[in-house]
């Protein structure tokens, strides 16, 4: 059948069985959005306030139900503002297709008006990037983009198409796709003995699990394998709700605001089992130091990952939950590293998370709202304090969902990607717990929180600084507090009430679960200005250039 | 620090190589020389990179530019196992006092000269590089007007193809 390349990019989206796409319209993507009009009853168009709300919103999309989230923009400025969630996604390993217009192809290269080279722009933040130059070209490119973006190690792909592109016509057939992440395994039978072998072979094994234990849906194997070889576990910031926060193995994040448990293990472990995570300079700090007892094992679906930050001594490459199938199926009976796991409780005994003075609120607050909110709730952040806060004090579960931008660090993260994850499970609730500053970057996207009358929760930790940034000022400027302080007299209840949404205000004297409470009954959007003390800090802590052994505590300041 | 040649095949694809090269400098690896074409299957260009760096990095790199998706294969090919060369054009300043040790210098690398001026020589040399830095060591004290240089191109030795290679 003949179709117009517009028509095209929505059959090829149904192929991939997409039923929701965010974005924003403009002069370059007319035709794509006028065949989106036509079938507006299968695609369901997110209009956000802005492009940079869409990118986070098909993040956040993605990361709630593991399909490729979508993006629509325009050429030049919409295009450009695309670019941070890209990096976000592309830092994060998440499954993106991005659709940007551009200017008719006779237009390109002469600075044409709202002309971008958006494929030149996003080289080094996507999986992979196209510009269609022939219309008979498009539906292959779409195919393969939305195969890169899920297979393997996940990823952005961008795909820019000229207008001239939209409205040619060619031949169009229809083609079944296969919606399953593909993987080249690259490990074998030998590979799994001598792993199985390292791990019969160590006193005190010790686990250190990352994102690609979520994007790999490998919670439950994850949980086995622990169980089956007796070995405690340890987070990066992506693994949140790898295994339940409360789970004995749990011993808490490795690395800079990791906890002590965590980092103490790792620094006596014998072995370290590194499944699905990159090494990130957040979790190991000095490198040189960074498990420097123990042989390390790693478990990734990219090979580019190992001996990229620390060096391995052996690896198994491939998909990480069959790789745990198969180990847990290869050792038959139970292993146990009994007092390893007796030293693991000790520790977290005489190291448990000290809750004083200068973190107590926020800790009374998060623990609410571990109280109130039900289990499978998706807990969004922003970027700085409050994101470790939630780390630390939130019980993460499986049953759950923690989003957060992890790699890049993006501050306005939040908003976008709590409407994604909204949209991609309209039965969760969905609690977006920010900081003042972060949420002040993107809080247009009330509008869209609004205009579709999401029932996301913001609960906005408001200590009027920029509060991570202010703690590197107490303890490394001298308490010079440069462009730091946000003393600005903002009304976040009449900025929420001006959207169309409901504000609330928690004091610091409000009992935290009563107005939790009051705000998930509503059922509707609320905007929660959670007042905390400007100098509340993120404890334990590592020094930049230190040894995560070396963790800094309030006590000691 | 080592010098290493990367033999590498990409799909034959518009900004491709700006793909490979923005891989090179993001990650901060230096590229001492590069040189690109098209192969015996015109869907497919070759690219020969020459790079400097330890063990380490080199097999980061080769790992990081074989997940670019319009790269096919890297292959890392050996001073030894491989024919490595380079063309280099050189015009020289000569008088006529200095003309014939010119080429002189110029038949003992086996380097054509391609074109006479009053005042300058132009030769043409290809080889290693280890040939061609000497001979321009040796012709830099008359005086080089301009240079200009391909970059190291590699195949390697044998019957085997590059697209075989395991």
């Amino acid at each position: 059948m003949k179709l117009s390349g517009a028509e095209i990019i929505i059959a090829c989206l149904k192929e991939q069985k997409v039923d929701t796409v965010f974005g924003f319209p403009g002069g370059a993507v007319l035709h794509i959005y006028d065949s989106l009009y036509k079938h507006r009853h299968e695609i369901n168009h997110i209009l956000t306030s802005h492009e940079q709300g869409a990118s986070h919103a098909a993040d956040g999309y993605a990361r709630v139900t593991g399909k490729v989230g979508v993006v629509f923009a325009t050429s030049g400025p919409g295009a450009t503002n695309l670019v941070t969630g890209l990096a976000t996604a592309y830092m994060d390993s998440i499954p993106m297709v991005a659709i940007t217009g551009n200017v008719p192809t006779s237009l390109l290269g002469k600075d044409s008006f709202q002309e971008v080279d958006i494929s030149g722009i996003t080289m080094p933040i996507t999986k992979h990037n196209y510009i269609v130059k022939d219309v008979k070209d498009l539906a292959f490119i779409i195919r393969e983009a939305f195969d890169i973006a899920r297979s393997g190690r996940p990823g952005p792909v961008l795909i820019d198409v000229p207008k001239d592109i939209t409205s040619d016509i060619c031949e169009y057939k229809e083609e079944k796709i296969n919606l399953d992440a593909t993987f080249t395994n690259k490990y074998t039978s030998r590979d799994l003995e001598k792993t199985v072998k390292m791990i019969r072979d160590a006193k005190n094994p010790m686990a250190y699990l990352g994102g690609g234990v979520m994007l790999g849906k490998a919670q439950g194997e994850v949980k086995q394998f622990l169980d089956h070889f007796d070995i405690p576990a340890g987070v990066s910031l992506m693994a949140y709700g790898a295994i339940d926060s409360a789970d004995p193995r749990f011993c808490g994040m490795i690395g800079m605001h990791g906890s002590r448990v965590s980092n103490i293990a790792v620094s006596n472990c014998d072995l370290l089992i590194v499944i699905g995570a990159r090494f990130s300079d957040r979790v190991i700090s000095k490198a040189s130091e960074f498990a420097k007892n123990a042989r390390i094992l790693h478990i990734d679906v990219d090979p580019a990952e190992i001996n990229k930050n620390i060096a391995t001594h052996h690896h198994v490459i491939g998909n990480v939950k069959e790789i745990l199938e198969a180990l847990n199926t290869l050792q038959k009976e139970d292993i146990t590293h009994t007092q390893w796991m007796k030293q693991i409780a000790r520790w977290k005994v005489e190291h448990a998370m000290r809750i004083a003075g200068e973190t107590k609120r926020p800790y009374e607050v998060l623990t609410a709202l571990r109280e109130v909110a039900p289990d499978d709730t998706v807990i969004v952040t922003e970027v700085g304090q409050h994101q470790m806060w939630a780390g630390q004090f939130y019980r993460h579960t499986p049953a759950g969902k923690f989003l957060t931008s992890g790699g890049l660090g993006t501050m306005g993260y939040g908003t976008g990607a709590a409407i994604g994850a909204q949209f991609g499970d309209l039965k969760r609730r969905v609690v977006n717990v920010a900081g003042d500053g972060s949420f002040k970057m993107n809080c247009n996207e009330l509008a869209t929180i609004s205009r579709y009358r999401l029932p996301v929760i913001i609960l906005i930790m408001n200590n009027h600084t920029l509060g991570m940034v202010r703690q590197w000022q107490t303890f490394f400027y001298d308490n010079r507090y440069a462009e730091t302080t946000l003393d600005t007299e903002i009304d976040w209840i009449a900025l929420a009430q001006a959207y169309g949404v409901k504000g609330m205000k928690l004091t610091e004297q409000d009992d935290p679960k009563t107005v939790l409470d009051e705000a998930f009954s509503y059922g509707t959007p609320v905007v929660i200005d959670c007042e905390i003390p400007i100098d509340n800090k993120v404890f334990p802590m590592v020094a930049p250039g230190s040894s995560i052994e070396d963790m800094i505590d309030e006590v000691e300041i | 620090m080592q010098r290493y040649t990367l033999g590498i095949l990409v799909n034959n694809h518009p900004g491709v190589l700006s793909r490979v090269v923005g891989l090179f400098s993001r990650r901060g690896y230096n590229i001492d020389s590069l040189s690109v074409g098209e192969t015996e299957t015109h869907t497919i260009s070759r690219i020969t990179i020459v790079v400097t760096g330890d063990r380490q990095i080199v097999e980061q790199i080769e790992k990081q530019v074989e997940k670019l998706h319009d790269v096919i294969k890297v292959v890392e090919l050996t001073m030894q196992g491989s024919i490595q060369t380079e063309l280099v054009l050189v015009k020289v300043h000569t008088t006529s006092k200095t003309r014939a040790a010119v080429v002189e210098l110029s038949e003992i690398f086996k380097a054509k000269i391609m074109d006479v001026s009053e005042t300058t020589l132009t030769m043409r040399i290809t080889g290693t590089m280890d040939k061609v830095s000497s001979f321009l060591h040796l012709i830099r004290p008359y005086g080089i007007t301009e240079l200009v240089r391909t970059g190291m191109t590699a195949m390697e030795r044998g019957s085997q193809s590059m697209v075989n290679h395991q």
